[in-house]
């Protein structure tokens, strides 16, 4: 388990004197920076800092050390010894990933010496691993396998397995996502330092000794995290699989698309595995500057909801006010007509999981046809500057940036569930830059402690007036943070809390070059682009302009229903799931979802990402920007772009960035911002408490029209009630 | 049932040249490193420190600095076994709970460490020493006295929760084998009427006398010393006379 520094352990949550005195020391210890040494991997020579371990060094000129236990983003173990190499007079061989390297040393990772330790350490691991790789589902993308082909002996020395057999070790319930055969462990204990650094839950560990060791939980009890899906791909062996990807599919017979993820406003980005046209898993590819390697169980799992509550076919009410399939003429034609006679009566909402695309494409025709009621579902203050101003509505200093701050201030989020990469950064400021962090909102479980400054808006005045010990905390820390959520806002005192907000971030004092105090943290992968492509967000305006048509795209959250509207106004819904959008509509057309579209995201830093095409939609859904091109069409408002590059043009257009793929453009003008909101009119706040819609794991799991439909998901929730009531 | 199932094996084996089925367990501990609940052990056991025994954790927390409290571990482990007799899973949990730990990292201590008795345990727990020397001493006698006196075998706890028998390995004693523990106290050189004493009168809640049963006072030669008899040489024994 990871030891909590002394200074957190005397002070507790509280900054002292002591504490800062430490903090300016460190800073000055990096001003002089010792030299370089030099030592020689298999003779050639390399520069490193002091403190490199022979196994990094190893890696800077390209040679690679095979390692088991060791990873570069949990602490070094040291205990699987497959990275013993020689070093030039030691009498020993040394453990490559936990051993710094010394000035002159010459590492030879390629000499007898080092050659006989690797088969020797390969002979034990294999001496109680079950010879089963033809029905394990790690077969072909497993370490063990790879470095037994590459480093170890073609016989083995230990023939009393052939009387006592081998060592079994009884497989434990983790829940509904992770499967374990425990005889497969090889003990490297990457699972245990995961659960215990980056996903902040302790409840596996090693029990027993000896031969008799072994990995587990040692009481019944789920491994429950919204992280928990990253120990399957941190084991190197079969013991820890992908329970509902268990017997699917070899890797050498998968296809593997790159794209984006898009249930949270982070964007991980993904790979998709694919075979006969069906998606089998999801898997995270490494983004320094998003999810790292990292990513979160909702994304990883819930690709089973792709399969299920599809809409295949377009669908007309009919007179017994049923949905019936009919073909994509006849549903364009209804549309049309319906479209016609609305002229600009006819509105828009975008749902969470709407991409730039489609949402240009969509704000292009209803402009056609002389409205301007395109919407989101979800709500942000328009009041001063609203969304003219980028600054105001994004997480400005980046994802990647939270790891650098000393003090962090969460206002109404729960960033473990709404964007649980954030939180794995977060945590990790947490433990190794003695950030402090305190929360405004519902008190819930960060996996790392926090000070709870209230729950309402006059905790936030507090900090602004320095009514509590917080604000000077935040005013001479060096890398303020503050993130607000974006539900917070979408209460009636939104703007009135934005502005508050905003002057904490202006009394901060900014020393460090391009650091962004203020942050705003998006629930839903459509929101940045929406705004960025200037849709009102909210649907207040289309309650009261009361539309004789309106156009869902992907809107599941039932921000309006059918009371809200006129009863003869026609809704049509486009979307790839029969959700509650789909149920009260008039006319459907069948979308695609993010795998089955090459389509852009923009997440909550405001960086534009694509996802490319995986798998092909099914039955007769559609590429969703196509389906509204060809509506135009037939509409008479013809739209200037028949390809996707065409469209990227025009999107570019409207907003250079959103075609500028991986990258952030950046926002500013933040004082702007601030005056802009605050020369508004003085606006009351609402001293209710601040409420979220996630607070704990089980809310987290089914959140949107995907996850929804995925019984992966709903069996997730089971086991966090289930787990709930377990006395462990 | 494995019989026919290796006769199967052995038959196809020689048959068809595969390799017949092993049915014979491989060594492994005798205690699970896996916690079931059981009507002694559950985590609703209730488990307290006494008053005392409260005391003595405050001072045991005391001797750790600030920040390293957690070194608490074993020493509080321990108590718990003294007072409850063995160490439930609530005890752990309540260990976890004064030293604001997780509670598997309690459980990897209590579990990898043999002295710590996760199961119910006698009030006298008999540990035999079976390692070679105390073999070759006559250990295995020994064992099967108290066996017979006990009426438990080895591992087994008898019913009236008075003495539990375990084999244990080398205990460090063995200048004076065969030997045995129970509880804190060695008692050591025995044959198998010493045991049966040594028994007899724990069952009769006598204290028996710990130490060497062979009238020797420690780890002294039997009988006579053979070496160092003479008195003790003065300063400058067996030094060259011109220095």
């Amino acid at each position: 388990m990871l030891r909590s520094s002394l200074i957190k352990v005397l002070n507790g949550a509280k900054v002292s004197p002591k504490h800062v005195c430490v903090t300016f020391r460190a800073a000055s210890d990096v001003a002089k920076k010792p030299e370089k040494i030099e030592v020689f991997i298999d003779d050639q020579p390399v520069l490193v800092d002091p403190g490199t371990t022979v196994l990094q060094a190893a890696a800077q000129v390209g040679v690679e050390i095979p390692r088991f236990c060791y990873h570069e983003r949990l602490a070094v173990a040291g205990n699987c010894r497959m990275c013993l190499v020689e070093v030039e007079k030691s009498p020993k061989p040394v453990a490559a990933c936990a051993m710094p390297v010394m000035k002159g040393w010459r590492i030879k990772t390629n000499s007898d010496m080092t050659k006989k330790a690797r088969e020797g350490v390969m002979e034990f691991l294999l001496v109680n691993h079950p010879l089963d790789c033809p029905i394990c589902d790690q077969g072909g993308e497993c370490d063990l396998q790879d470095q037994s082909m590459a480093f170890g002996s073609d016989r083995s020395r230990f023939t009393d397995i052939q009387f006592s057999g081998k060592r079994a070790v009884e497989d434990k319930d983790l829940g509904p996502l992770i499967k374990t055969v425990m005889t497969r462990c090889i003990h490297c204990t990457r699972c245990i330092r995961f659960a215990s650094e980056v996903a902040g839950i302790d409840d596996l560990g090693t029990t027993g000794r000896g031969s008799d060791m072994q990995i587990g939980t040692y009481v019944e009890k789920f491994f429950m995290s919204e992280l928990s899906g990253n120990v399957i791909d941190l084991c190197p062996v079969g013991a820890l699989t992908s329970k509902p990807y268990s017997f699917t599919a070899r890797p050498w017979e998968i296809r593997k698309i790159d794209s984006i993820d898009v249930f949270d406003a982070v964007g991980s980005n993904i790979v998709v595995s694919t075979r006969t046209n069906e998606v089998l898993r999801i898997l995270p590819r490494v983004n320094e500057e998003i999810n790292e390697e990292w990513l979160a169980d909702k994304s990883r799992f819930a690709y089973d909801g792709l399969k299920r509550q599809r809409l295949i076919t377009p669908m007309l009410r009919d007179n017994k006010n049923e949905l019936t399939p009919v073909d994509w003429e006849a549903v364009l034609l209804t549309v049309c007509k319906v479209l016609q006679q609305a002229g600009p009566n006819v509105a828009a909402i975008a749902g969470g999981m709407a991409d730039a695309e489609t949402l240009v494409a969509v704000k292009d025709l209803l402009n056609r046809l002389g409205s301007e009621l395109t919407c989101t579902e979800h709500v942000f203050p328009m009041d001063g500057s609203g969304t003219d101003l980028r600054s105001s509505y994004l997480l400005n200093n980046k994802i990647s940036g939270a790891e650098e701050a000393d003090a962090i201030l969460l206002i109404g989020t729960n960033p473990r569930f709404e964007a649980p990469l954030l939180n794995s950064r977060l945590r990790k400021t947490y433990l190794h830059n003695e950030a402090q962090i305190a929360v405004i909102g519902p008190k819930v479980d960060l996996t790392y402690e926090y000070e709870h400054l209230g729950n309402n808006a006059t905790a936030i005045c507090n900090v602004l007036n320095d009514n509590c010990p917080f604000s000077s905390t935040l005013k001479n820390a060096k890398k303020p943070l503050i993130i607000v959520g974006a539900d917070l806002l979408k209460r009636a005192d939104g703007a009135a809390i934005l502005s508050l907000v905003q002057s904490i971030a202006a009394q901060t004092c900014n020393k460090v070059e391009g650091w962004k105090v203020l942050n705003i943290l998006h629930k839903v992968a459509s929101q940045v682009a929406a705004l960025d492509i200037g849709y009102t967000p909210g649907v207040s305006k289309i309650r009261e302009a009361k539309p004789k048509a309106l156009i869902l795209i992907g809107a599941d959250e039932g921000a309006i229903n059918k009371e809200d509207l006129p009863e003869d106004c026609f809704i049509i819904y486009q979307g790839h799931h029969g959700d509650l959008g789909a149920c009260m509509a008039d006319a459907v057309l069948p979308g695609a979802a993010y795998t089955e579209k090459q389509a852009t995201y923009v997440n909550t830093e405001g960086r534009a990402q694509q996802t490319l095409v995986a798998v092909s939609p099914p039955g007769l859904a559609k590429e969703d920007w196509k389906i509204i091109r060809a509506l135009s069409e037939i509409v008479g408002h013809k739209l200037p772009y028949d390809n996707l590059n065409e469209i990227r043009d025009r999107l570019d257009e409207v907003a250079p960035h959103l075609t500028r793929y991986g990258e952030v453009e950046g926002a500013n003008y933040f004082k702007q911002a601030a005056q802009l909101l605050q020369e508004d009119e003085e606006k009351t706040l609402d001293d209710s408490p601040i409420d979220l819609k996630i607070k704990e794991l089980q809310d987290y799991f089914m959140t949107d029209s995907i996850s929804r439909a995925s019984p992966t998901m709903a069996k997730c929730v089971q086991a966090v009630l289930k787990q709930k009531e377990s006395k462990y | 049932m494995l019989n026919p199932l290796k006769c199967f094996g052995k038959y196809l084996g020689r048959y068809a040249g595969i390799r017949s089925l092993h049915s014979s367990s491989p060594l492994s501990h005798d205690s699970l490193f896996v916690h079931r609940d059981s009507p002694e052990d559950n985590p609703d056991t209730i488990f307290e420190f006494t008053p005392e025994n409260q005391k003595r954790v405050d001072s045991i927390l005391a001797i750790y600095p600030e920040g390293h409290k957690r070194a608490a571990m074993i020493p509080l482990l321990d108590l718990a076994q003294r007072q409850y007799g063995w160490l439930p899973l609530s005890a752990m949990h309540k260990v976890a709970e004064i030293l604001k730990l997780p509670r598997m990292r309690v459980y990897e201590v209590a579990t990898f460490y043999t002295m710590f008795m996760r199961k119910p345990t006698g009030k006298f727990h008999v540990q035999v020493c079976t390692t070679t020397p105390c073999w070759l001493r006559g250990s295995d006698e020994v064992l099967e006295a108290c066996k017979k006196n006990l009426g438990i075998g080895v591992g087994e706890t008898s019913k009236d929760m008075m003495f539990t028998i375990s084999e244990v390995e080398c205990l460090g004693a063995c200048v004076n084998a065969p030997m045995i523990q129970i509880n804190d106290d060695y008692y050591e050189d025995l044959t198998v009427d010493d045991t049966n004493e040594i028994l007899n009168d724990l069952k009769a809640c006598k204290k028996p006398r710990a130490g060497p049963r062979s009238g020797r006072f420690a780890a002294e030669p039997l009988g006579e010393p053979t070496s160092l008899k003479g008195d003790p040489p003065g300063p400058g024994f067996g030094v060259r006379a011109d220095l």
